[in-house]
C-alpha cells in the first residue's frame, strides 16, 4: 500500500483550478520529488495535501486512511507533516525551545503533570529527545542560540527539526534550498539523504532548483497547469521533450 | 538557586510585614492589590496566545456573583464556595470563548466585549437571582468553620495565601509545554497547527484557565466587599486592567506583577486627587505607550546587568540566560 495516495485531484480558486485531475502515489520509504514551471501549481498541491486548503474534488489517503479535508493539525496527527517556503519558526525562542514546543504530540509535559508533577523531569525527558534531533541535523552546537539569528539556511533546516519533532512517517519540504547559497544547499541536501538512508524516512519534496531534485530524488512527478506531465527516473525527466518544453521553452534542462 | 530563595524569602517579609506598616486604611488597598494580582496575571495566561479579551472582567464578575449567590442562597460554606466559583467562572469563560475561536486580533477583542456585556446584561436584566441593576448586598462574609476571616488584616493574610498560590500554579504553567505552546501560538499558528497543536482548543484552554483565576479572585472580593452590583464589572475596569499590563508588559512571568504594583503606589500617591483616576491612568497609559512601549519588565534585565557588576551581589545572581 502506498504511503501517499493522491487520486483525481482538483483544487479550484473560483474560476481557476489550481489543481485539475492530479494524481500521485508515494511508495513508504520512498523520496520523491515534484517538480513544475511557476505557478503550475506545486505549493497549492502541497497546501491541499497538508489541509491548508480543502479540496474542491477527488482523495486523498494516507496509509489508506482518507485525510483530505481534515484540519493541519489532525493531518499532522496521522502523521503527514510539511515545512514552508519561509523561515517558519518562533523567532523568539532558543533553537532547542523551538523543537521541544513542535514535540507537541509526543511531550511528557501533560497539564496533570504540569499542574503538580515534576516539572523539571518531565522538560528535561522533552529536552533530551529535541536535542537528538537537533544533533541529527547538525544545529546541536546552535541550541541556547535564538532561532531570529540564524542564518536563513540555518533556520531552514530548524524547519526540518520541527517537521521532524513530531516523528512523522510522510515529510513534505516545500522547497527546501530555496535562496541558499552553495554550502548551505549542501548541508540541506546532506540532511535530507541521511533522512532517507538512515532513518528510511518517506519524503516528498516540491523544489525549483533542478540539480538538487535529480541528486536527491529516485523518482520525479512533472506538474504543469495542475496536472501531471510526467513521471519518471531523473534520467527519463531529464530527456522528455514535453518537460524540456513546459519547463524551459528550451532545448534541455540545465542540471 | 540560593538567589531565588533569598528573593522569595525578602517578598515573603515584606508581604507579611506590609499590613502593620501601613495604615488601616491601607490595608483595604493591600487586600485590593492581591485581586489585582491575580487579576492581572490571569489575564496575561489569556493574553499569552496573543488574544486580548475584553471580557475578562465579566469573568471576574461571575466568579463574584457565584460565590455570593452560593453562599447566600444555598448556604454554602466560604471555602468551598470560592473554588467552586472559580469553576463556574471558567465553565462561562469557555463558553464565551467558544465562538469566539473563529476570530483573532480585532474580531476576538469586540466579540469578547459583546459577550461580556451579554453576560453583564443579564445581570442588570434579571431580578431574581441576580438582583438586578442593584445587583447583590448582604453577602455572607468570610469565615472557615468558626475562624471568622473578616477583619482586614486576617482578610489580607488568607488572600495573600491564595494570591500566592494561584500565582504559582500560573508561573508552573507559564513555565511548562503548555505555556510554550501559547507562545508559539502567538508567534505563529499556522507552523502550530502543522505540527500537531490544535491551537482553537489551546487558545480556548489559555481562556477558560484565565477564566478561573479571575473568578477565584472576583468570589474573593465579593465576601470582601459584601455587596456587588454591574457597574463594578464595567468595561471602565477593563480599560484599568490594560493599563496595568501595559506598564508592567506581557512578555514575562514579572510584567503584570510589576505593572499591579506600580499603578498602586500611583493611585495611593494620587489619593488626593482621586476624582482625577481616570486623567491620571490616561497620563501614565500614553507615557508608557510612548516612552517604554515594552512595559516596566524590559528593566528587569537592565536592573540585573547592573547589579552583577556589584562586587558581594554580582557574585550571588545568576549568568544571564540561565
Amino acid at each position: 500500500m502506498a504511503m501517499l495516495e493522491v487520486k483525481d485531484l482538483v483544487k479550484n480558486f473560483g474560476g481557476l483550478s489550481a489543481i485539475n485531475g492530479f494524481n500521485i502515489s508515494v511508495e513508504e520509504g520512498e523520496i520523491r520529488g515534484v517538480i513544475g514551471p511557476n505557478g503550475a501549481g506545486k505549493t497549492t498541491l502541497f497546501n491541499v495535501i497538508s489541509g491548508v486548503y480543502k479540496p474542491s474534488s477527488g482523495a486523498i489517503h494516507l496509509n489508506g486512511e482518507q485525510i483530505s479535508g481534515l484540519s493541519p493539525s489532525e493531518i499532522a496527527i496521522k502523521g503527514a507533516v510539511r515545512t514552508f517556503q519561509r523561515d517558519a519558526l518562533i523567532h523568539d525562542f532558543s533553537v532547542l525551545r523551538n523543537v521541544t514546543v513542535a514535540r507537541h504530540l509526543h511531550t511528557d509535559q501533560t497539564l496533570l503533570k504540569t499542574l503538580f508533577g515534576n516539572i523539571r523531569k518531565s522538560r528535561e525527558f522533552d529536552e533530551r529527545k529535541a536535542i537528538e534531533i537537533l544533533e541529527f541535523v547538525g544545529l546541536a552546537d546552535l541550541k541556547d542560540e535564538l532561532a531570529a539569528n540564524l542564518a536563513h539556511g540555518l533556520q531552514r533546516v530548524l524547519g526540518i527539526a520541527i517537521a521532524l519533532a513530531t516523528e512523522p512517517r510522510l515529510l513534505m519540504l516545500d522547497e527546501p534550498v530555496a535562496g541558499m547559497n552553495p554550502t548551505e544547499t549542501a548541508h540541506m541536501t546532506e540532511v535530507i539523504k541521511r533522512l532517507h538512508q538512515e532513518r528510511g524516512m518517506t519524503i516528498m519534496l516540491v523544489e525549483h532548483d533542478m540539480k538538487t531534485v535529480m541528486g536527491i530524488c529516485e523518482k520525479i512527478t512533472v506538474i504543469d497547469f495542475g496536472e501531471k506531465l510526467a513521471e519518471g527516473l531523473p534520467q527519463e525527466i531529464k530527456e522528455n521533450p514535453k518537460v524540456i518544453e513546459a519547463y524551459l521553452g528550451a532545448e534541455e534542462i540545465v542540471a | 538557586m540560593l538567589l531565588k530563595i533569598i528573593t522569595l524569602l525578602v517578598v515573603a517579609v515584606v508581604a507579611i510585614a506590609m499590613p502593620y506598616l501601613v495604615e488601616l486604611y491601607q490595608v483595604e488597598v493591600l487586600i485590593i492589590l492581591l485581586f489585582n494580582l491575580i487579576l492581572a496575571q490571569s489575564y496575561r495566561l489569556v493574553n499569552t496566545t496573543g488574544d486580548w479579551s475584553l471580557s475578562h472582567i465579566v469573568t471576574m464578575g461571575v466568579g463574584a456573583y457565584a460565590s455570593a449567590l452560593l453562599t447566600k442562597s444555598l448556604g454554602w460554606p466560604f471555602w468551598l464556595s470560592v473554588p467552586f466559583s472559580g469553576v463556574v467562572a471558567a465553565v462561562i469563560g469557555f463558553m464565551i470563548v467558544f465562538p469566539l475561536l473563529r476570530t483573532v486580533g480585532f474580531g476576538f477583542f469586540i466579540g469578547s466585549f459583546a459577550l461580556g456585556e451579554f453576560v453583564r446584561l443579564v445581570w442588570v436584566k434579571f431580578h431574581q437571582p441576580f438582583g438586578g441593576p442593584r445587583g447583590l448586598i448582604n453577602i455572607p462574609m468570610a469565615e472557615i468553620g468558626s475562624i471568622d476571616l473578616s477583619d482586614s488584616i486576617v482578610y489580607y493574610f488568607f488572600c495573600l495565601l491564595i494570591t500566592a498560590i494561584s500565582l504559582w500554579i500560573m508561573y508552573r504553567i507559564d513555565r511548562s509545554h503548555i505555556g510554550d505552546t501559547f507562545k508559539a501560538i502567538h508567534t505563529d499558528p499556522t507552523l502550530c497547527e502543522t505540527v500537531g497543536i490544535r491551537v482553537p482548543r489551546y487558545r480556548a484552554m489559555a481562556f477558560t484557565m484565565g477564566a478561573f483565576f479571575a473568578g477565584v479572585a472576583g468570589a474573593l472580593m465579593a465576601h470582601h466587599q459584601g455587596a456587588i452590583d454591574p457597574h463594578s464589572f464595567e468595561a471602565t475596569l477593563m480599560v484599568y486592567l490594560i493599563i496595568y499590563v501595559v506598564v508592567g508588559g506581557v512578555e514575562t512571568f514579572w510584567g503584570p506583577v510589576l505593572g499591579v504594583i506600580t499603578m498602586t503606589i500611583v493611585f495611593e500617591a494620587a489619593r488626593p486627587l482621586e476624582e482625577w483616576r481616570p486623567l491620571i491612568a490616561g497620563c501614565v497609559l500614553i507615557f508608557f505607550l510612548v516612552v517604554m512601549p515594552g512595559g516596566l519588565e524590559i528593566l528587569i534585565p537592565r536592573v540585573a546587568g547592573v547589579l552583577r557588576r556589584l562586587p558581594v551581589v554580582g557574585r550571588l545572581l545568576p549568568k544571564p540566560g540561565t
